[in-house]
């Protein structure tokens, strides 16, 4: 795929990256057209947030082309937000400009924090933190949001709750992303197109055709499912 | 239907209990204090313990007034302070600058710590014959002894600082766009405050005790003269008065410094902030 000034915001070739004598990414090549969400499938240990990390610029070891454009926010499994800033500080944390503060409660606005500027992280739940992280990374206005497992440590009823967020900021500002998580039924609802890396490899590239908002009780949705579980090496009678 | 019978009277001098017990509790703590003062002053009154030995506390307290009137108390405390105070600064700023290089740089660390470490086994208070030579007996010797005592609590526990940040935290400020200098002021410095301060609290009570040994050689002022010449004349009222005053200036440097601490660092107890 040709690279347009609109195109792609990641482009990726032959990424490698090893550990000692064990090969985490044999070779990857990745498109991540603009304003598309990708879910990056894979058992642990697959190589997922390795990805992530390479195109992060979080990991300088890893060999191959790749070039990501535009802005860049990351969204890590836990919030990570320095507890001696108030909320606010972290959010507008490195965002230059002379309107931060206006963004920033803009930002927390939108993820329904707003008025809890000066909070300290401390006082927050878990499922309200990472509510500020995704403020942190909405604030610097991303053409590409990488998100490692951004709900992974939430329970049940508050990852449906971000899932939704997630979903209404996206159709909101139309930035694209790479999605890491191992939960299917979230890849479904959240994707354009779904990637299962194993063995180093990308092993199945699968579009996600359904219409926003889905449910999993979706037609569609089932088959979906069970194409990506066999992919991820889960019987099919499950 | 006994269970719901008994249950409320069962429960509510539970509650209500916590509420009084720490009042009460503090006057039960202060009981043996007291006892003990009391059981001093009246058994050097009454002459079981020898006036020479230990005289009653209200001699003591007699002497220190004696001494703060005339003004010889000042002067000597504000030669020990001064030394105290030469001494800290040298010896946290030291600190600090070694403690960051080697904190902060993987080459600093590869050359700077060894030699910390290694220096660490001596205990600095044997250096005092040492030091006698090298810097004489005068007021470097005392200063000396007070920097080299501030020095190691206050170096570990800034290194330590700086090593135990959460790397997690700095990849999240690395992706936020934060330079190295930037993650230092935001994420490394804020975020070894906390050592920093149970370093300086460390320090402080090493300097105390430098002082208390740096002063009981060949000195012509401070509170360890002072407490070296009533030695000689046998008056132990002021031995007792320097003992307290050197007491009293832990006491107070600790609670000054963790005054600071507490507004510095609110975020720890952000819960209770608002």
């Amino acid at each position: 795929m040709a690279t347009r000034p609109t195109g792609d915001v990641v482009t990726a070739t032959g990424v490698r990256r090893v550990f000692g004598d064990t090969v985490v990414l044999d070779g990857i090549d990745l498109t991540i057209g603009s304003g598309e969400v990708v879910a990056l499938l894979g058992g642990s240990g697959s190589g997922k947030t390795t990805l992530l990390r390479i195109l992060a610029g979080l990991d300088q070891h890893a060999t191959g082309d790749w070039q990501v454009r535009g802005n860049l926010a990351v969204v890590f499994q836990e919030h990570r937000l320095l507890p001696w800033k108030r909320v606010a500080d972290n959010v507008a944390l490195g965002v230059p400009g002379p309107d931060v503060q206006r963004r920033t409660a803009a930002a927390l606005t939108e993820v329904g924090l707003a008025g809890r500027e000066r909070a300290w992280p401390a006082e927050l739940s878990g499922g309200q933190s990472q509510r500020v992280a995704v403020a942190r990374a909405l604030v610097r206005e991303p053409d590409l949001l990488l998100l490692d497992e951004p709900f992974g440590a939430l329970d049940a009823l508050t990852r449906l709750r971000m899932q939704a967020l997630f979903g209404r900021l996206r159709a909101e500002h139309g930035f694209a992303a790479l999605l890491v998580t191992h939960d299917v039924e979230e890849a479904l609802l959240l994707a354009d197109r779904t990637l299962v890396l194993a063995g180093g490899r990308v092993v199945d590239d699968t579009p996600v055709p359904l219409t926003h908002p889905r449910a999993p009780d979706d037609p569609g949705f089932g088959t979906l499912r069970r194409h990506l579980l066999d992919r991820l090496g889960v019987p099919a009678a499950a | 239907m006994t269970e719901l019978a008994t249950r409320p009277p069962d429960t509510v001098p539970k509650t209500a209990r916590p509420a009084a017990r720490p009042h009460r509790r503090r006057w039960r703590r202060l009981t043996t204090p007291v006892v003990l003062v009391v059981l001093w002053e009246t058994s050097s009154r009454v002459g079981v313990l020898p006036e020479e030995k230990l005289p009653p506390i209200s001699e003591v307290v007699r002497a220190g007034w004696q001494l703060a009137e005339d003004g010889t108390l000042a002067t000597h405390l504000l030669d020990s302070l001064t030394r105290a105070g030469a001494g800290l600064a040298i010896g946290v700023g030291l600190a600090l600058v070694l403690g960051s290089i080697a904190g902060l740089l993987r080459l600093g660390d590869d050359l700077v710590d060894p030699p910390v470490q290694m220096a660490r086994m001596l205990p600095h208070l044997a250096l005092v014959p040492l030091l006698i030579i090298w810097v004489g007996i005068g007021e470097s010797l005392k200063v000396t002894l007070v920097a080299l005592g501030v020095f190691y609590p206050m170096y570990f526990n800034l290194y330590a600082g700086i090593r135990d940040i959460d790397e997690r935290l700095v990849e999240a400020a690395r992706t936020c766009g934060l330079g190295a200098v930037a993650r230092i002021r935001h994420v490394v410095l804020p975020g070894t405050l906390p050592s920093l301060f149970l370093g300086l609290r460390l320090a402080t009570g090493a300097a105390w005790l430098s002082l208390v040994v740096g002063e009981t050689v060949a000195t012509q002022s401070g509170i360890g003269f002072l407490m070296m010449e009533a030695r000689e004349f046998s008056q132990t009222n002021v031995v007792l008065v320097g003992l307290f005053i050197y007491a009293l200036l832990g006491l107070l440097s600790d609670l000054i410094l963790r005054a600071v601490e507490r507004r510095t660092l609110t975020w720890r107890r952000g819960l209770q902030a608002t």
